[in-house]
């Protein structure tokens, strides 16, 4: 039961990452409809920018000017790069993106190394904030929970109730209307992408001690978001939040828990057979829950595309 | 007629010089290991560390042969088997006859095979294969041959002996295996279990798991399992960022034992772990260098960080190989005949760098040598890595781990 509880906490704190990845991610999709491939590279440079400003200023200059950076290059590259392929289509669009996730991973080995930099969490929050049972829980990962939730209580207010939130609501579902009104379409996109961006600085500046700090890491992540924002659904918040989560919990549950196939089929009824090697389905009798847990949510990705196309909260195909 | 003389004096001059050069030839090594791609860092330490000890321990003591140089040449194989094989051929066709490789078991089973087809169908211009770090029991047992060198202690008399060190303390009870979900994590879990069974039966292995390589994203929910189990010891086989992302995790959850690890060091990971690592990292390797064994050792690796301070000496074992190499082509008076050159490795004993021991088991060309357990510490360090605050200090050395290992090898002789 203790053990539980610890992992309804591990569970969060990864879900609640996801979601500061895949809540711009789903922003910048919906809005531009391109697949941004460089987006989990943007949360790679955050946690290596907030690096090397720790090194010289520490740990907290770094989590407020390294998302800024991150924001502005990303801002800068929706300008000048982005902008410019996107009157060819959306595939010169994906491969511009993912060109850029290609170069981002070349040039952070080119400075950084190809090696896993010492970026440690501050020293004030190295300690166990309390333990349950055995293990202990570290105060970082009550500061990670901390920053994610402020930061969708921001996003939540900003898009819900301010005038920018609205004109971009309004963009995501009817630029060309919201352009004759008036309103700087390209502006707005150009700043939507850069707060996207940043949102993925950020939650590379704050995961980047906790999960590492590698040239693979962009890697690691970058699939997983985009499950994330289509079973959440494309462009809603909610969304994004109750999918990251969802895939937070199922990932930790799944690999914390040693239940085997084998358990499983003997309790339906099958029998278990006697010469397993020569099985010709030992690899499924030999399976465990903590080997099948990676693949779990690409298997609710295909479910809920099969039964809801929109996604959980979406309102749009996918 | 004065001339003639200097004419022919001339001449003969010309001849003898013509002919020096001709005497001096260089011994060409291949080093076939990643030098491009994620896992180049392993590789391009490795090839520093063959350059340094060519260049230190043989070229500047006059070489082999009355004047023979060594000569590293770097193949990059790009971590794949298949390229691997690709570059070796270059290698031969270059008249290379020494290949060394380290990284990865697969690629070394790839290797051995190819040489030794190749040595069966051109017994003109044979190959000799110095294994120097891949630990794949297999390659000195069912899959060995006469050509095939192993310098490294392979991972069941690693196991051997860190085992052998665990069984000594009186507290341990509990331990938790866990490792990377392929061929060398799996040796390395059934190698752990069946020696603690039979050194320690009241030990109880309160985990045996592997996880999928290279794609576990967050090591917690590992890390909480282990705890909960109330494991008092963790042995594991992982390397790269698997080691770290594990080691940090289980640290960070509370876990207050040691951590027995092949491969957490250098490499960035030393610098990694750092002050979180102290008292918990653990590593079974060869050649400790905390303390220096003699004031050759310490100024062969001043030596070293001095010429190379991106690297550390992450492998002891290259020099051993190299020293070992150029005892046996002096001993055999040839470097182009390797059946000669293999004979005189094969038994051959020798006295380390790094203190200790050296032999190569005859009957299935496995070294064997002290096995050092050491630990993760900032104090007591004389020789830093990762230009960090921290290294690996010896705490515990079996000496001749693995001497009466048994062996299934048969080798064919020439």
């Amino acid at each position: 039961m203790e053990l539980v509880l610890v992992i309804l906490i591990d569970g969060l704190v990864y879900g609640l990452l996801l979601f500061m990845l895949s809540s711009g991610l789903t922003l910048i999709f919906s809005m531009m409809g391109v697949l941004n491939f460089a987006h989990a590279s943007f949360y790679m440079l955050g946690a290596y920018f907030a690096y090397q400003i720790s090194r010289y200023m520490g740990f907290w200059p770094g989590l407020i000017l390294a998302p800024i950076i991150v924001g502005v290059a990303g801002a800068a590259i929706e300008r000048f790069g982005l902008r410019k392929v996107h009157q060819y289509g959306h595939v010169p669009e994906l491969i511009f993106t993912f060109g850029l996730a290609l170069l981002i991973e070349e040039i952070v080995q080119f400075f950084w190394g190809k090696n896993q930099v010492p970026y440690d969490a501050p020293e004030v929050l190295q300690f166990a904030l309390f333990s349950i049972g055995t293990n202990e829980i570290q105060a970082y990962k009550v500061f990670m929970i901390a920053i994610s939730v402020l930061i969708f209580l921001c996003l939540l207010y900003v898009l819900t109730k301010t005038r920018v939130g609205m004109i971009i609501q309004a963009a995501l579902s009817y630029p060309r209307t919201v352009e004759a009104l008036g309103h700087n379409v390209p502006f707005i996109f150009m700043g939507v992408f850069g707060v996207g961006t940043a949102l993925a600085g950020l939650a590379g500046v704050i995961a980047g001690p906790q999960l590492g700090t590698f040239p693979g890491m962009a890697f690691l992540l970058g699939s997983i978001v985009f499950v994330t924002i289509v079973i959440g659904g494309l462009g809603s918040l909610w969304g994004a939040l109750v999918a990251s989560l969802l895939i937070g919990w199922m990932t930790t549950f799944a690999a914390s828990y040693n239940v085997a196939m084998a358990d499983i089929l003997m309790a339906v009824g099958f029998e278990m057979p006697e010469e397993m090697s020569e099985h010709a389905l030992r690899d499924i009798w030999t399976l465990t829950l903590p080997q099948i847990g990676p693949i779990l949510p690409y298997l609710l990705m295909v479910v809920i595309l099969v039964f809801r196309p929109y996604g959980l909260f979406g309102k749009r195909d996918a | 007629m004065i001339k003639k003389t200097k004419l022919g004096m001339a001449t003969a001059l010309a001849v003898s010089l013509g002919a020096s050069v001709a005497f001096a030839d260089t011994v060409k090594i291949a080093f076939v290991d990643p030098l491009s791609g994620p896992f180049s860092p392993t590789g391009t330490n490795g090839y520093a560390e063959f350059q340094y000890a060519a260049e230190k321990l043989v070229n500047e003591q006059g070489g082999v042969l009355g004047g023979d140089m060594f000569e590293i040449v770097g193949f990059d194989n790009k971590m794949s088997p298949k390229e691997s094989l690709i570059q070796v051929q270059v290698a031969i066709d270059q008249g290379i006859r020494y290949i060394a490789q380290g990284n990865s078991s697969g690629i070394a089973h790839a290797i051995t095979d190819a040489v030794n087809k190749h040595n069966r169908r051109n017994p003109d211009d044979r190959v000799l294969f110095l294994n120097y770090a891949a630990v794949d029991p297999a390659l000195t047992n069912d899959a060995c041959n006469f050509w095939h060198f192993r310098f490294d202690a392979n991972a069941d008399i690693k196991m051997d002996a860190l085992t052998d060190v665990m069984a000594k303390d009186e507290n341990l009870k509990k331990v938790y295996v866990i490792g990377q979900d392929y061929s060398f994590g799996k040796s390395v879990a059934a190698a752990a279990v069946s020696n603690l069974e039979a050194k320690r039966p009241d030990v109880e292995i309160v985990g045996n798991e592997l996880h999928p390589i290279g794609k576990v994203k967050d090591f917690t929910p590992y890390a909480r399992k282990i705890v909960s189990s109330g494991a008092d010891a963790v042995i594991t086989g992982n390397w790269g960022a698997d080691m770290v992302g594990l080691g940090k995790a289980i640290i960070d959850a509370g876990f207050d034992g040691p951590i027995y690890t092949y491969y957490a060091a250098s490499n960035g990971i030393t610098r990694t772990f750092g002050e979180q690592g102290t008292g918990h990292i653990y590593l079974v390797s060869e050649g400790a260098v905390n303390p220096p064994a003699s004031d050759r050792t310490a100024a062969y690796v001043e030596g070293f960080e001095a010429k190379y301070p991106d690297h550390d000496i992450t492998q002891p074992r290259i020099a051993n190989t190299i020293e070992m190499l150029a005892k046996a082509i002096n001993e055999a008076g040839t470097a182009t005949d390797v059946v000669k050159v293999a004979q005189a490795l094969e038994g051959m004993e020798h006295d380390s760098i790094w203190g200790g021991k050296l032999y190569m088991r005859p009957d299935d060309h496995q070294i064997i040598q002290n096995v050092d357990i050491q630990e993760h510490t900032s104090e007591g360090i004389q020789f830093f890595m990762d230009a960090s605050d921290w290294g690996m200090k010896l705490v515990s050395e079996v000496e001749m781990a693995g001497m009466d290992s048994p062996t299934t090898c048969k080798m064919k002789r020439p």
